[in-house]
């Protein structure tokens, strides 16, 4: 399946990746708007890692053998038969953070704003590129079928 | 320490109904322009060491911010500018000499603009070149004084040795920019957009790093009074060696790398101790004569078995056209003379800005002395400083040009907006800077495929010229002055030129 892949090396740290994954998965999907009047706001579902001039974006490996979804005790967490894509579903999570425990690349995270819902990539959907990798000014991320 | 008398050159405006104080301004500039407090929850800007770079501005992705030159007016006066004053008083605080970077940013003629080409109309038809072949391909190096033929097996047959020669795919090369002066992931642009387009680039005097080696046939190594990274290896590897006697933008005087900018990589490259200033001297200490350039160019050419071109690169001065003979004579097969435009990673600004000679004038007098000479055929002539687009690069084919050596407008395609602050070794666009933050923003695959794209448009661009012309190849355009015309021109400067005035 086409997965994100981060290019660490080229990555400058600006994290614009996270603010159109936000204005993405907001309302009105306008960024001024999104980010100025709606309240209440997405966590972005990749989130940028540094240590030094060192940095990339770490998001959801879309596992094939996704021990998010297994270790998931209402289903909120789903593998798309279609995609590929691992999804959350926010009015099944009761917030047990099993899902963060299991997962291998930490890529899960906590939305405290919004009680108890996990945070994390969905693809955008799977199908298009994602926002993230369109928007990247550096080109540090790719979305492609590396037969993994 | 008192108050610095120094006043801000630009100001930052933020929209605040635009700002969603994502602070990607704040993680962008190395100059500390931008800054968050999260106390008060504000976005802050102070344009102090904004250098007007756009970084900022470019990534901003809600569009809220613009940089305007400071409202503060110096009271007007056209002897003492605000520049003027401003760079007395940073002499006054700091007792140096003022640095700068890029080409020269004073107002001098650009003779391109006062030179117009010529089209066919009714007697000579133009030439479509969407339609029909467009020829570019240009050869550079020595040619021989006369061809001789064999016709023995009946069909005829090259007798004459003709020299090694460099094959470019269009007439315009990257000019010599140091890794050093500039960033790993620039130079790697560079040779593999040179390699794409069929073109070369030239290493500048910083050695050729061990990973470029690969784009040896593609690279013009440059021997400069420094020396640095120059081992037989380096030669071996080349297409072309080139020994810098001067730059357009700082004839006369050596390069100066900070030590700042030397990591290990590049003493390595450079074969330098890390940490320490690479100093290159003003003149090449075994050059005093024409007859010492000769030796060093001889010294090359046997030291790659006559393999491949020698060239010389010069900055225009007064006696341009009898140095550049000169160097003909001394063996040189390429002469490459830069102009009083052309840039540099660095150096002092009262010498960039008034040393030298515009490079229309320069090379029209050199074409012009080596075919008086007869000695045109014996090298050929690159021309370089501030060559903007394929406009300039048609004239001066025109003006007696074999190539052009761009490396500005290369810059620029990939990112620079010329602040001119290379040599602080902050650049925002990862280009002229070895910091490891910095080095990142460039990269090199985007940089290799803007710049194979600037390539191919202005080979695109001269292709039409040519057609308008009449003409299908550029070796039809070469030194054919006829198709010139000057417009605003004095008799003198067009007696240089060697062209005449439009409605002549």
């Amino acid at each position: 399946m086409r997965r994100i892949y981060a290019k660490e090396e080229v990555c400058i740290g600006c994290r614009l990746c996270e603010i159109h994954c936000i204005v993405q998965h907001s309302r009105s999907k306008k960024i001024i708007k999104a980010f100025q009047e709606e309240e209440d706001r997405p966590l972005p579902g990749l989130f940028v890692e540094e240590s030094g001039p060192v940095s990339f974006a770490v998001q959801c490996r879309h596992c094939d053998d996704a021990q998010c979804v297994a270790a998931c005790m209402t289903g909120a967490m789903r593998k798309d038969d279609q995609t590929g894509a691992v999804t959350h579903d926010a009015d099944k999570c009761v917030g047990c953070w099993m899902c963060i425990m299991v997962c291998p690349a930490g890529a899960i995270r906590r939305d405290l704003e919004h009680g108890k819902i996990a945070s994390k990539c969905d693809l955008c959907g799977g199908e298009d590129t994602p926002v993230c990798v369109e928007r990247c000014p550096n080109e540090a991320l790719t979305f492609e079928d590396r037969g993994e | 320490m008192t108050i610095s008398y120094l006043t801000d050159d630009y100001e930052i405006v933020r929209d605040e109904s635009k700002c969603i104080k994502c602070q990607v301004c704040v993680r962008q500039c190395a100059n500390a322009v931008h800054s968050y407090d999260d106390e008060s929850d504000e976005m802050n800007s102070d344009g102090g060491d904004c250098a007007a770079c756009q970084r900022c501005v470019t990534l901003c992705p809600t569009k809220a911010l613009s940089v305007r030159r400071r409202a503060t007016e110096f009271r007007q006066n056209a002897n003492w500018t605000g520049p003027v004053q401003t760079g007395i008083v940073k002499q006054a605080e700091t007792g140096g000499v003022l640095l700068t970077s890029m080409g020269t940013d004073k107002p001098h003629p650009i003779y391109w603009d006062n030179i117009v080409l010529n089209a066919s109309q009714v007697t000579n038809p133009s030439i479509d070149p969407l339609r029909e072949p467009m020829e570019l391909r240009t050869y550079l190096g020595r040619k021989p004084d006369s061809l001789d033929l064999d016709f023995s097996d009946g069909a005829p047959r090259l007798k004459s040795q003709i020299d090694k020669q460099l094959k470019l795919e269009t007439p315009i090369m990257f000019s010599a920019m140091s890794y050093g002066s500039i960033s790993y992931n620039a130079c790697l642009s560079l040779a593999r957009a040179s390699q794409a387009a069929g073109t070369f680039y030239n290493t500048g005097e910083g050695g050729l790093h061990k990973d470029f080696y690969e784009y040896g046939p593609n690279t013009i190594v440059q021997v400069a009074s420094g020396r640095f990274g120059v081992t037989p290896e380096y030669l071996e590897a080349a297409a072309a060696i080139e020994i810098k006697i001067g730059q357009g933008a700082k004839p006369g005087i050596g390069g100066h790398l900070p030590g700042e900018k030397v990591n290990k990589a590049i003493s390595e490259t450079r074969m330098i101790p890390e940490g320490s200033d690479a100093i290159s001297p003003a003149p090449h200490h075994d050059i005093y004569s024409i007859e010492d350039l000769r030796q060093l160019i001889y010294a090359l050419k046997e030291a790659t078995n006559y393999t491949k071109p020698v060239g010389v690169k010069i900055s225009a001065v007064h006696n341009v056209a009898a140095i550049a003979s000169g160097s003909v004579r001394a063996g040189a097969d390429i002469i490459a003379i830069d102009g009083i435009r052309g840039g540099t990673g660095a150096a002092p600004t009262v010498i960039r800005d008034n040393i030298g000679l515009p490079i229309e004038l320069a090379l029209a007098a050199v074409d012009s002395r080596l075919r008086e000479e007869g000695i045109r055929n014996q090298a050929s002539i690159v021309a370089a400083g501030g060559f903007r687009g394929s406009a300039d690069i048609v004239k001066a084919i025109a003006l007696g040009a074999d190539a052009v050596y761009v490396a500005t407008a290369a810059l620029i395609a990939m990112g620079c907006h010329v602040c001119q602050k290379c040599y602080t070794g902050r650049c925002n666009w990862g280009i002229a800077t070895q910091d490891p933050y910095l080095v990142r923003r460039l990269n090199p695959d985007v940089g290799t495929r803007r710049l194979t794209n600037l390539l191919r448009a202005w080979s695109l661009e001269i292709k039409e010229f040519l057609g308008a012309m009449g003409v299908n190849a550029i070796e039809s355009l070469r030194g054919n002055r006829a198709h010139l015309r000057g417009v605003g021109l004095t008799d003198t400067e067009l007696r240089i030129l060697g062209i005449q005035p439009a409605g002549d």
